[in-house]
């Protein structure tokens, strides 16, 4: 415990002293060429410990993951594609089927849910309130929303009392065999979308919220006068000014579809067909120890977030940002 | 205090010059106002003395020194900027005594120098407030406030009164002239508003398109403006330009002669000319006057201005009288002929 | 007079069909978002109860019976941080959280004062990069950044777990200080150089002071994401003596040790703190939110 506290303190203090040993002999060392030299100079110093980190984290292992899927199980030597060949084989198929899933279906159902929540939130006077229970699941780990979901798909044989919510209610309602949420193949996947889902509602509720409210208020009165109706307004105002929002609402959640690990590694780990790309790769790499599919899967990953990449990085050029 | 003296400035930004070979010389103690309309670079020459804009090419000496190559904090200037630019996390003493806390002056020290600058300025009941908590022209107080506690050899002012209303603009505009008088320190002044330019300075800059049209003191460039540009930008309503014919001693617009005392130097028959005549410079006159067509009147309440044509050239009048003459009645009004401006029409530069 | 009777005779009766429409879609709405709210709120409240029911109960009724037969224990939290080593995961996260905050802030505050403030060539290259890394797959670095921190012996320290976790989220960082930074008057930082202001002063004197609330937006969001973040730390400390919460409550789970009854109150130990965090910093929370999203 005594080796933790201390690297609580030493961490505490190595992140200022970092960025202070760097910028303020920096700052000294130019200080004696002219003007225009220095500023010239001077956005690299105070750049080198950023460089120097998403270096590090980022572009480094993006080079390396990129070698190391060219190479075999222990990065020894070159194997040319065969571990492409692997992933995109049969082996991978299904882990991939459950992937396209998750990206068609969780993002559309968080932004239609999302959207709704934020139009109905914008009518009411408590708003701030709702808001808080739809951020809560937000706040959490995905592990923590997996053990809670974990409990509320609990399956007991029937004619047992059903001790899982979604089931007490589902057996009571209809009348009809409890569902095994997590085993049976047909609702599992969904199941465990529902709780990234759930999870994720917070956030985007929040985005879209401040496009609802960035919309004219003028551009609906006009309309009404028009003559439009609740729902003419929604199809013809309101969401054609929502509609970068909700762009940036999909692709982020799309990009979380790809990387989704956490939910599945608790839930089912995997098991009954529900795994994807990012718990296979946690497979390959510590269960298998294979560096080289391993890596295989992560450029697989970053070539499947690539137009995300690029749109993002087109829409801050042409003006967003700068 | 120190005089400023800029040697063929210029500025180049990637490739575009948009200041071209500027000489100005300002001497100890004057207040200098740079004036033109927006994108003369009058701003960025005030910034290029500030330090705060590379000099792309000639000098810039400050006192005896070229500061080209010197920071904006050696340069021991002071500016106070159109937005005030006070720092919202500090209260007024500690903007005021920020400057001299960089210097690395003892607490007491700055504690004292604030304190005069605040008296000068009536801020001391101010002193402990945050920005936020003062009025435009509080915060414009404690911008001249800043300024004025470095005890800088050169004040520099970038549009200070843009962003108070009419009525405080006057007054302010008669606070910094008094801190003038009171400090006698050199001050460069940068304004599009002419009024400002005419009433504040010893000597006015009049810029356009990044050339200096004319140098000199209010007077001098109202009584006997260079060129067109200069006659047009200052005094309003704006000078009357009418254009004609130089013939025989006098100026021709069609068949109407206009009269001129001092004949042009270099004035050949048949010259196209400019003839400018300020408004106040119209009278009433008998029948034999001028047939000005009246299309608007404006009484202002002290003098009544009147809109119309002569000739089928606009011309504005400014008098003294009180009209009922309706919009398309004829006023005969006479020009004061020693009051006139020769222009030519291809050089727009004065000819008489 | 009698036209204007029969008017108001006329209208009346649509008036009220109109305004009781009105009532109608009133009830719609406020019963719509209450069901969202109870749908939403309903999983936390049963892992809240959970944690209070004995293990007997919970195997025999669901949670929902705690309001019919109210019967609670604490034996779930004293097994959770006693037994099960909960206690010292909470100790284990903070060490990972803490200085992870503070170094993501520092290290996104200085780029993002490079890349707003300074004037150079590259400046919008790198800008974009950071656009880009936002969205890279945390997967990406484990193979590399493993191999890395093997070689240099640091595994089994918190360290790479604190430079993983910077690297990742400081690109969002300089993003969202970015915007921020750039917005401030660049007058402001002009009469601090003619005031006599060296860069690091005016960085650390009028630049950081001005940024409190974004700052703390950043904060807040980095806190939460290192605080639940599973993946890493479970690759670089492993589930033993120097795992934070998420893996502890994750093994817990896995493993089926201690019983649902234990793992709930461990897993309630785990989200109570950002959950008061969003909850009172919820202003920060959104800042931050809606600053790193909305780019149209």
């Amino acid at each position: 415990m005594s080796s933790q506290i201390l690297q609580l303190v030493l961490g505490l203090l190595a992140m200022p002293a970092v960025v202070l040993a760097i910028i303020l002999p920096g700052e000294l060392a130019i200080r004696r060429f002219p003007q225009k030299r220095q500023s010239s100079l001077r956005p690299w110093i105070w750049l080198s410990p950023v460089l120097a980190l998403v270096g590090l984290v980022i572009a480094y292992p993006l080079a390396a993951s990129i070698v190391f899927s060219f190479r075999d199980a222990m990065a020894s030597k070159w194997v040319g594609f065969s571990n492409f060949v692997w992933a995109f084989g049969s082996a991978m198929r299904p882990v991939l089927v459950n992937n396209v899933l998750w990206i068609v279906v969780f993002p559309l159902l968080t932004a239609v849910l999302a959207l709704s929540a934020a139009i109905m939130l914008d009518r009411v006077k408590y708003e701030r309130i709702a808001r808080t229970f739809l951020i809560l699941p937000t706040a959490m780990s995905f592990v923590a929303g997996a053990v809670i979901w974990k409990m509320m798909y609990t399956y007991e044989p029937p004619m047992q009392p059903q001790t899982g919510t979604l089931n007490a209610i589902w057996t009571a309602v209809t009348g009809r065999m409890p569902i095994a949420w997590l085993i049976d193949r047909n609702v599992n996947n969904y199941a465990l979308i529902f709780v990234a889902v759930w999870m994720s509602i917070g956030v985007a509720t929040l985005i879209l919220s401040a496009g609802v409210k960035n919309i004219p208020r003028e551009l609906v009165e006009a309309a009404r006068i028009d003559g439009a109706g609740e729902w003419s307004i929604f199809r013809f105002v309101t969401l054609p000014s929502l509609w970068p929002t909700i762009l940036v609402v999909l692709t982020t959640q799309a990009i979380f579809s790809l990387k989704v690990f956490d939910i599945v590694y608790v839930m089912t780990n995997g098991s009954f067909g529900t795994d994807v790309i990012a718990n296979r790769m946690y497979t390959e790499l510590f269960v298998k120890q294979n560096l080289g599919t391993a890596s295989a899967i992560a450029v697989l990953l970053l070539i499947l977030a690539s137009p995300v990449i690029f749109m993002n990085i087109k829409q801050i050029k042409s003006g967003g940002g700068e | 205090m120190a005089n400023v003296n800029l040697r063929d400035v210029r500025k180049i930004y990637n490739q575009t010059q948009v200041i071209h070979g500027v000489n100005v010389d300002i001497d100890d103690g004057e207040f200098v106002v740079l004036v033109g309309p927006s994108g003369c670079g009058k701003s960025t020459l005030l910034r290029m003395i500030a330090g705060l804009e590379e000099i792309s090419d000639g000098q810039v000496h400050i006192g005896s020194t070229i500061v080209n190559d010197m920071s904006p904090k050696d340069r021991d200037i002071a500016m106070v900027f159109q937005s005030y630019a006070l720092y919202p996390h500090m209260t007024v003493a500690q903007n005021m005594g920020f400057s001299l806390q960089m210097r690395g002056n003892a607490k007491a020290e700055i504690r004292t120098q604030v304190e005069k600058a605040a008296k000068i300025l009536n801020l001391e009941p101010l002193l402990e407030r945050y920005p936020r908590q003062l009025s435009g022209g509080q915060r414009q107080r404690v911008a001249m406030g800043r300024a004025i506690v470095r005890n800088p050899q050169v004040f520099l002012f970038d549009e200070p009164l843009s962003n108070l209303d009419a009525k405080l603009r006057v007054v302010m505009r008669g606070e910094i002239k008094a801190l003038h008088q009171r400090l006698g320190s050199t001050m460069v002044y940068v304004t599009h508003d002419q009024i400002e330019a005419m009433t504040m300075a010893d000597k006015i800059v009049v810029m356009r398109d990044g050339f200096v049209e004319q140098v000199g003191s209010p007077l001098a460039l109202y009584d006997r403006p260079a060129n067109l540009f200069v006659a047009g930008f200052i005094g309003s309503p704006g000078m009357n330009f009418l254009s004609g014919r130089y013939a025989s001693g006098a100026v021709w617009i069609g068949d109407v002669s206009l009269p001129v005392s001092d004949l042009p130097v270099s004035a050949s028959e048949g010259r196209q000319v400019v003839y400018g005549i300020r408004p106040e410079n119209l009278a009433i006159t008998d029948d034999d006057g001028l047939p000005l067509v009246v299309e608007v009147i404006e009484p202002t309440g002290a003098e009544t201005h009147v809109v119309g044509h002569i000739s089928g050239q606009r011309v504005i009048g400014v008098f003294r009288e009180r009209f009922t003459t309706r919009p398309g009645g004829v006023l005969r009004v006479k020009f004061d002929p020693r009051k006139v401006h020769l222009f030519d029409q291809q050089s727009e530069q004065r000819i008489n | 007079m009698s036209a204007i009777e029969s008017r108001t005779a006329m209208s009346a009766p649509m008036q009220s069909t109109s305004r009781l429409g009105n009532r109608l879609k009133q009830v719609a709405l406020h019963t719509a978002v209450f069901l969202l709210c109870l749908v939403w709120f309903t999983p936390v409240l049963s892992l809240f109860v959970t944690t209070f029911r004995s293990e007997s109960d919970s195997s025999r009724t669901g949670w929902w019976y705690a309001f019919i037969e109210w019967r609670p224990v604490l034996s779930n939290y004293v097994e959770a941080i006693y037994l099960t080593g909960v206690g010292r995961s909470v100790v284990n996260s903070i060490v990972l959280t803490v200085p992870t905050v503070l170094g993501t802030v520092l290290f996104s505050a200085i780029g993002a004062f490079a890349l707003a403030r300074m004037r150079f060539r590259g400046r919008i290259a790198l800008f974009l990069a950071m656009v880009g890394f936002q969205v890279l797959p945390p997967q990406l670095v484990l193979v590399p950044m493993l191999k890395f921190f093997l070689a240099l012996g640091l595994t089994g320290t918190f360290i790479p777990v604190w430079i993983i976790e910077m690297g990742l989220t400081v690109p969002f960082g300089i993003f969202l200080l970015y915007g921020f930074f750039a917005s401030i008057p660049s007058d402001l930082v002009e009469a601090a150089r003619i005031d006599g202001a060296s860069e690091p002063r005016i960085f650390f004197q009028i630049i950081l002071p001005l940024s409190g609330a974004v700052l703390a937006s950043l904060a807040i969001l980095q806190f939460m994401i290192a605080w639940n973040h599973l993946l890493i730390p479970l690759i670089f400390l492993g589930s033993g003596s120097l795992s934070p919460l998420t893996v502890q409550v994750a093994s817990l789970a896995q493993t089926n040790a201690g019983g649902l009854n234990t793992l709930t109150a461990a897993t309630f130990i785990s989200v109570i703190v950002p959950l008061v965090l969003i909850v009172t910093l919820q202003k920060y929370f959104v800042r931050g939110v809606l600053g790193g999203a909305v780019k149209g």
